[in-house]
């Protein structure tokens, strides 16, 4: 089985944002970056998946070159080998095309994603992707087994969890508890230096929306602090003066 | 030329998120001087599917072929696309949540569509299209210039102050045909909480946290939350730990939410939790540690044992009934 998962590269969840020059470009001064935490439940169930019925895995990302540590953490985990497709993306549409026509030379049983990137939040990719390929696909996926050509898996839905079968190829949006996180060890480590990360240019796309300036929430005012024994004042403030009772 | 809204069902009625998405649709096709259709797919009576009226639709399309009876995204997704088709759409505004991302990006695809989710604001026309987004887990926005010749929004909830007018409209059936290969998967089973109040829609959320202790200890939150009309969550180690289930669980890798009220209940307040729910309008924390991080993101706090505070607040709403 070849298997294809698709991960972004992202400021880290404890990351504070600021941006510079003129709120359009983000401030990466003292910012760790990360494989997206969604990315990365996909990347472990892969592994698992390899480990169980074999096969190889490809890693994707559609990035600057700043993303190849994270590649290569990839690798690390277990993937076989990567692309890199070499631009910075900013629309969801661009980047499902990228992913698209790699996607498409590579003939892969299963293209796994996260649910969600965690810099642009859009849970689109997956669906684009699977229409231009004109294959399904399924977010959020929470349990994931493969019998042949036969992928059952549980997505969830709003209040609960539902089974589904379909056949491959499919393009499947992960979030726990699919798979734990995996560290790599050392001697994914080692290997991993060696593991091809292949370059490529991207196809010409249109960008269908582009970013023109970042802002940030208005900071929040101070948090008014209600003695614990006057606890029952909160539900007359939330009524009188918050006014959301 | 019409704005297209879809709108989503819950058990026949339109969730609110979807009303509001009406009232935005219904926003951008005045100032486009076009009028507002809404798609509506499955289960619903002609008079609550009338209520678009109020929020500004002029004609819903009703689409309630028994094949559409489970949330099939691909199959929702050809049925919003000969909307979109028949009723020659250039904007289409749906709610932010799973179902109308995955349905809004397989029509994307189909159509060579911009798609734009997260948006918090009604559009800025002023310089050709730019609408304003959430990014980076609502710790910052973006605003983006839409550029396609159909444009796809996904809206946030609060995007807009939905007001429930006189207006009606006139609803018509609509069943386009469906390709067969929106069906290549057979649902299997499904396993749903009923009657259960949903996050993404409630108004008010109690939450709790590792300090309640373990699930054997969950009542009082649970009476609070009935007390309050509130819906439950949960930060990340509650679900793993399997106190509550994993729809509950909210935050950076769970479900955001955006109530008017958030009351967390020993949740620390880590930076990853905080991120699932910065977009409350406002957020109580109790908490026995003063140095909590969640009072820096709280408006109203109280240092004291959730053990003590939550029976005494119940009963407080009880009484101010
Ligand atoms: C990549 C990544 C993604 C993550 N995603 C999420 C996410 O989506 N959601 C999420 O919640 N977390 C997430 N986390 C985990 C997050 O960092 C925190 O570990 C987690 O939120 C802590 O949960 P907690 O506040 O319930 O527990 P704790 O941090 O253990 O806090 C318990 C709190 O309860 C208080 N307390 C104890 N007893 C009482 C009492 N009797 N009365 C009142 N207060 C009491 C304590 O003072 C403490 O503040 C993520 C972490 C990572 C690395
Ligand atoms: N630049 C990218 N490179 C590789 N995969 C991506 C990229 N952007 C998004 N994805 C994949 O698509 C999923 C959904 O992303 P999004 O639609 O942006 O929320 C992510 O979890 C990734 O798996």
């Amino acid at each position: 089985m070849k298997i294809l998962v698709c991960i972004t590269n992202v400021p880290d969840t404890s990351a504070k944002i600021s941006f510079t020059d003129n709120n359009t470009k983000l401030n990466k001064a003292g910012v760790q970056y990360m494989i997206g935490p969604y990315d990365d439940y996909a990347l472990a169930r892969a592994v698992e998946l390899k480990e169980k019925s074999g096969g190889s895995i490809t890693v994707l990302n559609v990035g600057e070159a700043d993303s190849d540590p994270q590649i290569r953490k990839a690798l690390a985990i277990g993937a076989d080998d990567a692309i890199r497709v070499n631009c910075d993306p900013q629309d969801s549409y661009f980047t499902a095309a990228q992913i698209a026509a790699v996607a498409k030379d590579g003939n892969y049983d299963l293209i796994l994603m996260g649910r969600e990137s965690i810099d642009f939040n859009s849970g689109v990719v997956h669906g684009l992707v699977g229409e231009m390929l004109g294959i399904p696909s399924f977010s959020p996926v929470m349990k994931l087994d493969i019998e042949g050509n036969t992928a059952k898996f549980a997505r969830e839905i709003e209040g609960g969890k539902e089974y589904l079968e379909a056949p491959l190829p499919l393009v499947l949006g992960c979030q726990e508890p699919i798979a734990e996180w995996k560290i790599p060890n050392m001697r994914g480590i080692m290997t991993a230096r060696t593991k091809p990360l292949k370059v490529v240019e991207p196809v010409d796309v249109n960008n269908l929306a582009s970013l023109t300036a970042y802002s940030l929430p208005a900071p929040k005012g101070a948090c008014k602090m209600i003695p614990a024994d006057q606890a029952e004042t909160l539900i007359t403030l939330l009524k009188t003066e918050a006014k959301v009772l | 030329m019409s704005v297209l809204i879809f709108v989503e069902l819950d058990n026949g009625s339109i969730k609110k998120t979807s009303l509001e998405a009406v009232a935005y649709g219904a926003a951008v096709a005045q100032t486009q001087g076009t009028s507002a259709t809404v798609l509506a797919i499955g289960n619903a009576d002609s008079s609550e599917l009338a209520k678009a009226g109020a929020y500004g639709a002029n004609k819903v399309l009703h689409a309630n072929d028994a094949a559409l009876s489970n949330e099939n995204a691909m199959a929702y997704a050809s049925v919003l696309a000969a909307a979109i088709q028949q009723e020659g759409s250039k904007i289409v505004i749906l709610p932010k949540s799973g179902l109308s991302d995955a349905m809004g990006a397989r029509v994307a695809a189909k159509l060579g569509a911009s798609i734009v989710s997260g948006v918090t604001e009604l559009p800025d026309l002023s310089n050709g299209f730019q609408v304003k987004r959430s990014i980076y887990t609502g710790k910052a926005f973006a605003t983006v210039e839409v550029k396609g010749d159909i444009k796809i929004l996904g809206i946030k909830k609060n995007a807009i102050e939905a007001q429930e007018g006189s207006g009606t409209a006139t609803i018509e059936s609509f069943s386009p045909s469906l390709p067969e290969g929106d069906f290549t998967a057979k649902v299997i089973n499904q396993e749903k909480a009923s009657g259960e109040l949903s996050l993404t829609e409630a108004d008010i959320i109690v939450s709790g946290g590792r300090g309640m202790k373990g699930p054997e200890h969950w009542q009082p939150l649970l009476d609070l939350a009935e007390a309050l009309g509130a819906a439950t969550g949960c930060s990340k180690p509650v679900s793993d730990l399997d106190w509550r289930p994993h729809h509950e669980h909210i935050g950076q890798t769970g479900i955001k939410v955006a109530p008017n009220l958030y009351i967390a209940c020993g949740i620390s307040g880590a930076i990853q939790h905080l991120a699932g729910v910065n977009s409350s309008k406002v957020i109580v924390a109790i908490n026995k540690d003063p140095e909590a991080p969640f009072f820096k993101a709280a408006d109203y706090g109280i240092v004291g044992d959730v053990f003590d505070v939550l029976p005494r607040l119940t009963k407080a709403v009880k009484e101010s009934k």
